[in-house]
């Protein structure tokens, strides 16, 4: 029995046919949508490695079964930059050491996307760090990660703001 | 950036040299997510999987294997088990023939690979092997070292015996004495990327594995020693791995075998990916120890004998728990002279997994065998531990004194551990903050602060001599764009971005016209795996060498067609000054090439000074030392034992720094590794010998949130490598792990406290809130009934 289900993935209306339906949307993404930013790092919920954006909210797509999420919007780390240009997030990791060996990198920047789009860290790196704390760097980049996300949450607002007015 | 803008001729300094801060090369792939790991990597078309098959006991004979439902389980193609092997079982890295790729005729711990699934697909692997049926007769099992006898009991291999003076003697005539034990606990390393190989077949004998590894040398060595091939027709391959640690110097060997047996026996390219419980189960960590200790020391808190026996649980296998060992006792004195030592290891055999290098190697666990004696001296004499350190360290640098031999008898030239403690204490303000915590302490019932400033030496060199060599390859093409490469590999430490900007540097030309390439065994052959902080200093040097011998010939040509004298062909940002003109890097290597001259060559390094003899216990081992310091300071709750690091301040001394950034970053990191290795990282076994921490969920590692909530981390500006390093530079990979102990002490600074600091905590690690509630309760009873 073949399933199909329609998502956008980054900003791409896709069918794709599910060949087991037990296929996790990371799987789905890495093995047979070809986007292999999106990381496995644990395939149980519990290192952050795979996180991407459904619908705008962060999720651990390595515990999502593509089959509950016909008709879904998913952003991941490939759909960010718009051409060359970084979103401020990637832009912010570079800019502050974010990572080392960048394997908790797409997770952590995913994470931090939905982080602030979320709306409710506020400017308190503890608060930060708290919400961030689904997503483990082996490496402990966390100094690096912590300040990049303080400041593309800045950037973004004020991008917002200019937006606005 | 524009790849192919022409260089800057006028540049007063190149972009990208030593010394300076250059971001990650791979910076932009990572946050872009196009860098490639080998689990990315496209698979050829026809790839199959491996799912494993792993011993359900401990220990035991295997009386039955029965396989036949996994063969005909869907999707199965072959199931592989040691009849399979075409050369030896074995993936011994120390030649003692005790690692077996799949396991023969008996199991020897919990999670030991016995046969591998090869199947179309990883799912159909992994399904299929829950289907064998397997009997043991299970045998007792040893899964713990603490009641072992370090004297008597079974050792994987010899172990190493330091002595200098007669350390009985100075004890038993000591004014005080202190005898005690002390328990340390191991890790897992828990690189983000699990163990992953893929082997793609090739001609003949020949094959290709894209392997996970900091060795790729020995994965090729022992590749095939496996299929029983020469090792010319093995190539290993790896551009970089998501993390480390250790966990893949010797760990990655297996997989990679498996995947290479299957990819030739079947003609087909073959992945095998750990889970991430498998890999927890089945591959080694840092050894746990048991750490007998007696010390003998004066009034003051002079240290006048120590004698130490450090027992470390090697597991199943000897792997590289001889050389770990040795590492511990090369650090059992920390930053300290002790007058009179004897300290012995014991790599005691246990059936669990094999334990393994893991960043540090022993080291840490031998200085906090020393921090803990200073613990004991300070809380015997009733002074802060600080000064008990102070008092102890090894003679400075340049003093005339005989306070500077280590156990092994190497001298220690290069000391700066009282600059470096005194610009800590001073900065972290130790004294002030020290009376601060004291009146907090005595207004708060519940809360209470700990604080601690504890040093750091760290040897740089492998204990094995033969290590200590690095090779090389460097192109100049044509059009004057320069390709690297050297033995070492990328773990997220930036060695390969060190590595080029000392490429860089020699020839004069910005760091983006040195392309940096896969570590692979067919460029350089017979290198060392990326392992003892040697990564930059090895390898650097190398290049270096390949670099000098082109720079060599261009100015010997330069000289010749230019008819100047040599030395008046210099090498300036991006152009070569010829007499009094100039030409461009570019145009000169054009000209070069036109005439012939050969722009290739293979560098080659080998650490002077070095040497050791195991036997006598005596040696040279280290070519040099870094040093640093770490102070920390700890609330604990006292009635759960929970705890919150408070600050973090380190100096840290890494030399004139290839690039600071890229080392606070490995300051940072291993810092919040060596906390959580002491603090939250258990490791637990169940009496059957199976680890119950086989996952995040139950094994804590640090979270963003685990981190000091100040943190405060700086490199010393003033420091240069003693000894002639890559541009006077200092490793930094390991050395930083250890400042964790900082959170040890000051969270037995806390704990100490509720017994008004009479009485010494003894805190093991990891300092769990349970460790940590415990030693709470023990120190107000003791303090009550005295
Ligand atoms: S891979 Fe999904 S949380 Fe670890
Ligand atoms: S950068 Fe290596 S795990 Fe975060």
């Amino acid at each position: 029995m073949s399933l199909s289900i329609g998502l956008t993935i980054n900003g791409q209306p896709r069918t794709v046919a599910l060949d087991d339906p037990r296929v996790t949307l990371l799987d789905l993404l890495r093995e047979r949508l070809d986007l292999t930013g999106t990381k496995k790092g644990c395939d149980r919920g519990q290192c952050g490695a795979c996180t991407v954006l459904v619908d705008g909210r962060r999720i651990n797509s390595c515990l999502a079964l593509a089959a509950s999420l016909d008709g879904a919007t998913v952003t991941t780390i490939e759909g960010l930059a718009d051409g060359e240009a970084l979103h401020p997030v990637q832009a912010a990791f570079i800019e502050h050491d974010g990572f080392q060996c960048g394997f908790c990198t797409p997770g952590q920047i995913m994470s931090a996307i939905g982080l602030i789009a979320e709306g409710h860290a506020g400017d308190d790196p503890e608060r930060i760090r708290e919400l961030m704390s689904g997503n483990i760097c082996r490496c402990g980049a966390y100094q690096g990660i912590t300040e990049a996300v303080l400041e593309a949450q800045k950037t973004l607002a004020e991008r917002n703001r200019r937006d606005a007015a | 950036m524009n790849k192919h803008a022409s260089p800057n001729l006028k540049a007063a300094k190149i972009a990208g040299g030593v010394h300076t801060d250059q971001r990650h090369d791979s910076a932009h792939k990572h946050v872009a997510g196009t860098a490639v790991y080998i689990d990315d990597m496209p698979e050829p078309a026809g790839t199959l999987h491996v799912g494993i098959g792993l011993s359900s006991v401990a220990h035991g004979k295997l009386k039955s294997v029965d396989l036949s439902a996994v063969r005909s389980a869907p999707g199965v193609v072959d199931v592989l088990t040691h009849a399979d092997v075409p050369g030896e079982n074995d993936v011994s890295p120390s030649g003692m023939h005790d690692d077996p790729v799949f396991a023969e005729g008996k199991v020897q711990f919990h999670g030991q690979p016995i046969f591998a699934v090869i199947a179309e697909t990883r799912e159909q692997g992994r399904s299929a092997a829950r289907l064998a049926k397997i009997e043991y007769e299970e045998l007792p099992g040893i899964f713990d070292i603490w009641n072992l006898d370090p004297e008597k009991d079974k050792q994987v291999t010899t172990p190493l015996t330091l002595t200098r003076g007669d350390a009985a003697a100075a004890i038993a005539a000591a004014p005080h004495r202190i005898k005690n034990r002390m328990k340390l606990g191991g890790q897992d390393h828990f690189y983000l990327e699990g163990q992953v190989s893929l082997a793609i077949p090739g001609e003949d004998d020949e094959v290709i594995v894209y392997c996970s590894t900091q060795g790729p040398s020995e994965t090729q060595h022992l590749v095939a020693h496996v299929l029983g091939v020469p090792s010319h027709a093995v190539t290993v391959e790896v551009r970089r791995m998501g993390g480390g640690f250790g966990g893949k110097e010797t760990q990655a060997n297996q997989c990679a075998a498996i995947a290479a047996i299957a990819a030739k026996k079947h003609g087909r390219a073959v992945k095998i990916r750990l889970d991430r419980d498998e890999d927890m189960t089945a591959t080694g960590k840092r050894h746990d120890f048991a750490i007998d200790y007696e010390v003998g020391f004066d009034d003051e808190g002079n240290i006048l004998g120590v004698d130490f026996m450090f027992a470390l649980n090697a597991g199943f296998s000897a792997d590289l728990s001889g050389p770990v060992g040795d590492r511990a006792l090369f650090h059992c004195d920390n930053a300290y002279f002790y007058p009179h030592v004897h300290a012995k290891s014991a790599p005691l055999y246990t059936n669990t997994v094999s334990n393994t290098a893991f960043r540090g190697f022993g080291g840490p666990q031998g200085m906090v065998g020393a921090e803990r004696v200073i613990d004991e001296v300070a809380f015997a004499v009733g002074k802060d531990p600080l000064e008990i350190r102070k008092l102890n360290f090894y003679d400075p640098m340049g003093a005339e004194g005989e306070r500077n031999v280590t156990p092994y008898h190497q001298k220690v030239e290069d000391n700066i551990i009282h600059r470096i403690v005194a610009e800590l204490a001073e900065s972290a303000d130790y004294a002030g903050r020290r009376r601060t915590i004291d009146a907090f302490n005595a207004n708060s019932r519940f809360i209470k602060r700990g604080m601690a400033l504890t040093p750091v030496k760290f040897g740089i060199s492998f204990t094995k001599t033969e290590s200590n060599q690095a090779g090389a390859l460097v192109h100049v093409y044509n059009d004057g764009s320069v390709h690297m490469n050297h033995g070492g590999t990328e773990m997220g430490q930036g060695l390969h971005l060190k590595v080029a900007q000392v490429v860089a540097e020699e020839f004069q030309i910005d760091l983006d016209r040195v392309k940096i390439t896969a570590t692979t065994t067919a460029k350089v052959p017979n290198t060392a795996p990326t392992a003892a902080s040697s990564g930059a200093d090895l390898n650097g040097m190398a290049a270096q060498d390949a670099a000098r011998q082109i720079r060599k010939r261009l100015t010997d040509f330069a000289a010749e067609k230019y008819q100047v004298p040599t030395d008046q062909v210099v090498f300036l940002p991006n152009r070569v000054r010829i007499g009094n003109q100039e030409i461009g890097f570019n145009e000169l290597v054009k000209q070069a090439y036109l005439n012939r001259i050969q722009l290739s060559a293979a560098g080659f390094y080998k650490t002077p000074k070095i040497h050791w003899d195991r036997a006598k216990g005596r040696g040279h081992a280290f070519y040099y030392y870094a040093y640093g310091a770490a102070c920390s300071e700890v609330s604990i709750d006292t009635l759960t034992g929970e705890y919150v690091v408070e600050r973090t301040d380190i100096l840290h001394d890494t030399g004139r720094s290839l690039n600071r950034a890229i080392d606070i970053g490995q300051v940072e990191g291993g810092f919040i590794q060596g906390m959580g290795w002491l603090t939250t990282e258990e490791l637990v076994w169940d009496d059957k010998g199976r680890l119950r921490t086989h996952a995040p969920s139950t094994y804590k590692i640090p979270l963003a949130s685990d981190r000091p909530k100040i943190f405060n981390v700086a490199l010393t500006d003033w420091s240069q490598a003693y000894e002639p390093t890559i541009h006077r530079s200092k490793a930094v990979g390991e050395p930083p792990l250890p400042h964790g102990m900082s959170v040890l002490h000051a969270l037995s600074d806390a704990v100490a406290s509720v017994a008004d600091h009479k009485i010494c905590p003894r805190l093991d690690a990891p300092a769990t809130p349970e460790r940590v509630l415990m030693a709470v309760e023990r120190l107000k009873a003791e303090a009550a009934g005295k």
